[in-house]
């Protein structure tokens, strides 16, 4: 899966959770400050992330994704 | 083989409103933080000295006198809590007694804020075995008993009440009324929701729970539909237990069941515990939301961790 992929798929999963239109996922956003999602929403968005690209992602390894791109690159470096 | 049905509902509520605002004077929150965390506005808590039995069997009159039965026809009374002011005598053999029901098998069941859905069939189950005609089921709890009011993240939680069914037998053709119960329990997690002693608090790591019930409660509903010979698109109404309206929002979406079909009394009943899921459902059956002869998802699940769902058929 390209990086590009993963991030549309992550921008649907966005949308679907916390109701932020695709077109504003982009790679820089930060999820609290930019997009304002809440740590539960990102729990959610992680499960979500799970059941799509088939990767894991621990409470412990969460807390240190802070933007889009973090997500993308943990999600491309363990499919 | 006799089946077993819902005939009645019943709720009790403690008249003692408290509000995030009222929290907020207690401990660092606020309303908003409060309503988009966990969306409650407001919760009730029992007087000093109402104990889980008062308000069980407040919840038990109501359901009983609704179901139109006389106390002497029922056999069985099942409590299910987690917080009752002592472990003995049971809530249940008490309440029985101030119910005018005599010498009914009468017992408490503990599994948390699962509680409900395992007494419903064990209530079910006595019924098709012919160990009872009629069984009077409740949830009933106290939990601000157990809540350290200086941790905000139980204390903004919790809340107190109890409802109650009667349930009885399901007639000659009539399909049965209480569907297989898909049940279980991961003791591993045991440590994720505890009270820290007899004299201790209650304890939990809510975001390991979110996650744990966000992901893993959603196939069991599934599959107590499969078992039940139905779809998430038949079930008229969907209750959970009221943990968290994000969790509810969140297993909701997952099973494709629209909003309104969806249980929301945590809004202003707090979470309950074993009371959650019957106090929605008289909740709902007062507010018309129930529609009588359709399946009805019931799904517990908390401290253990433990959890069970079952689909029943609304009367």
């Amino acid at each position: 899966m390209t990086d590009q992929e993963i991030l549309a798929g992550l921008a649907e999963i966005i949308d679907e959770i916390a109701g932020v239109p695709a077109d504003e996922v982009t790679p820089e956003k930060n999820f609290v400050d930019d997009l304002d999602i809440d740590s539960l929403s990102m729990v959610e968005i992680a499960v979500a992330a799970q059941d799509k690209f088939g990767v894991e992602i621990p409470d412990e390894q969460l807390k240190d994704l802070k933007t889009v791109q973090d997500v993308v690159n943990f999600v491309s470096k363990n499919s | 083989m006799t089946g077993a049905k819902i005939l009645a509902f019943g709720g009790y509520q403690p008249d003692k409103v408290v509000t995030n605002d009222d929290l907020a004077k207690l401990v660092d929150t606020n309303d908003e933080w409060i309503r988009s965390r966990v969306g409650i506005e407001s919760r009730r808590v029992a007087a000093d000295d109402e104990t889980v039995t008062d308000m069980a069997e407040a919840a038990g009159a109501k359901a009983l006198a609704a179901s139109g039965l006389a106390p002497s026809a029922i056999d069985l009374v099942i409590v299910a809590t987690c917080s009752p002011l002592v472990p003995m005598p049971s809530v249940s053999a008490i309440v029985a007694y101030r119910l005018g029901i005599v010498a009914p098998g009468a017992f408490d069941l503990n599994a948390a804020c699962a509680g409900f859905c395992y007494a419903m069939d064990t209530a079910s189950n006595a019924i098709a075995a012919g160990s009872a005609r009629n069984v009077l089921v409740i949830g009933s709890e106290k939990m601000t008993s157990w809540v350290d009011w200086t941790d905000r993240s139980t204390c903004i939680i919790f809340a107190d009440g109890a409802g109650a069914v009667v349930v009885g037998p399901s007639g000659g053709d009539e399909p049965t009324g209480i569907g297989p119960v898909v049940w279980g329990s991961a003791g591993d997690q045991g440590n994720k929701i505890t009270v820290t002693g007899r004299t201790g608090s209650m304890r939990q790591d809510g975001q390991a729970v979110f996650r744990w019930a966000t992901t893993a409660m959603a196939p069991v509903a599934l599959e107590a539909c499969r078992r039940a010979g139905v779809t998430p698109a038949d079930i008229t109404a969907f209750v959970p237990h009221q943990a968290n309206l994000r969790i509810v929002e969140a297993i909701a979406r997952r099973l494709g069941i629209p909003r309104e079909r969806v249980a929301d009394d945590i809004v202003h009943a707090g979470n309950t515990s074993s009371a959650s899921i019957p106090l929605a459902l008289s909740r709902m059956a007062e507010q018309g939301r129930l529609q009588p002869g359709t399946p009805a998802l019931l799904l517990g699940f908390g401290a253990g961790l433990s959890y069970a769902a079952q689909v029943v058929t609304v009367p």
